[in-house]
């Protein structure tokens, strides 16, 4: 085909495009995900039955900050890489912050715990269970994610993927934090960001594999 | 670039004919002349890779990084591809938009969407004294005004548009 009716062609087949359709893009990806990962988490999960009484405590706000805010940022990184020229810009230091805030609380609590109960405050009920759980309820929002980027244009593959992979993780967390009923802030610091960044890592390494356009 | 996300098909027509001669000439370069064939096909898929994700395109970062991104991209994957190293570093923008003489007519979109952060009197001064080269005194018959004034308002206009390249360009 001559380049020039290449061009000819594509303009005849302009059509307006939505503002910020990147950002819609991802959120529609995010979105379905998290319903079906809702889904999954209440039909085998299940909500925690002291839900309502949890939901008088601290430590079941601090579970979901800690998600709520890993997924923001992430979200707001992968906005900019999903774009060519995207660079992190101040997202990309930032993303780290929670994790810091999380090992300082934890760190509080763990040294301010008496010696024979610093192991279960680590350990908890659940840590056979809790990283694969949110792995597992992180994966359709994995998918969501990755559906949006590859109609999207990202040129740093890795990281992109890496992102994304990072923010289905935290979206994940933040779902399993309903069924969820450890308290420690030192379990929610070592299992839940094992969690993440487990689903982070597989991005990681998917996006050198099936990010290319 | 703008209009045509809009959907303006003469406007995008326009910008990409002015791309291809660009892009052509960028490809050749980093490829050698020996292999015209392989450019063409490049330019070829980065047209198409554009069009087809043209909605990526952030309005308020430079076009022209934009472009220059999603050449780059391209070219790599070529080498990729082909198993091919690059030799030579592939990171410096200018060589897409330093590869034709014509780049005065690329750096205007550019410079259109800076000024269109102009109050419109102002915005038309500039394009007039600083753009298209008309005298102070043109001008200022145009647009009716002394030629004071018209030094005047060209003066403030493009201090205020230093002042927002400074903010970071917001």
């Amino acid at each position: 085909m001559k380049t020039d009716d290449l061009i000819t062609a594509l303009a005849g087949d302009v059509t307006p495009t939505q503002p910020n359709a990147v950002g819609r893009t991802l959120g529609l990806g995010l979105a379905v995900g998290a319903v079906v990962s809702t889904a999954v988490m209440v039909l085998w999960l299940g909500v925690r039955a002291d839900l309502m009484h949890a939901m008088m405590t601290g430590p079941f706000w601090m579970k979901f900050a800690y998600a709520l805010s890993v997924a923001v940022l992430g979200f707001g990184l992968i906005d900019r890489l999903a774009r060519p020229d995207g660079d992190g810009g101040i997202f990309g230091p930032l993303i780290l912050a929670p994790l810091a805030v999380m090992v300082a609380l934890a760190s509080f609590q763990l040294f301010g715990a008496p010696e024979d109960l610093r192991m279960k405050m680590m350990m908890g009920a659940s840590y056979q269970v809790c990283a694969r759980n949110i792995v597992i309820l992180s994966t359709p929002i994995f998918f969501g994610l990755f559906w949006a980027l590859r109609s999207l244009a990202p040129t740093r593959l890795t990281l992109a993927g890496a992102v994304a992979g990072t923010l289905a993780g935290a979206a994940g967390t933040f779902i399993y934090a309903f069924h969820c009923n450890e308290s420690a802030a030192p379990f929610v610091a070592i299992w839940y960001t094992c969690g993440i960044a487990a689903v982070g890592a597989l991005g990681a390494l998917l996006g050198r594999l099936t990010l290319r356009w | 670039m703008v209009s045509s996300l809009a959907g303006d098909s003469a406007a995008y027509s326009t910008l990409l004919r002015r791309l291809n001669g660009h892009l052509r000439a960028y490809y050749l370069r980093r490829l050698g002349s020996g292999r015209a064939a392989d450019a063409e096909d490049l330019l070829q898929e980065t047209l198409i890779a554009m069009h087809a994700r043209r909605s990526t395109y952030d309005t308020s970062r430079p076009f022209t990084a934009w472009v220059h991104a999603i050449a780059r991209y391209k070219l790599i994957d070529h080498f990729r591809r082909t198993k091919r190293r690059a030799e030579d570093p592939l990171d410096d923008p200018d060589i897409l938009f330093g590869s034709q003489d014509a780049n005065a007519a690329e750096a205007q979109i550019d410079v259109d969407q800076l000024l269109r952060r102009l109050p419109e009197k102002t915005r038309r001064l500039i394009r007039d004294v600083k753009i298209d080269g008309l005298s102070t005194a043109e001008a200022a018959e145009r647009h009716s005004m002394s030629e004071s004034a018209v030094k005047v308002g060209v003066h403030r206009g493009l201090r205020a548009l230093g002042a927002k390249i400074e903010d970071g360009g917001s």
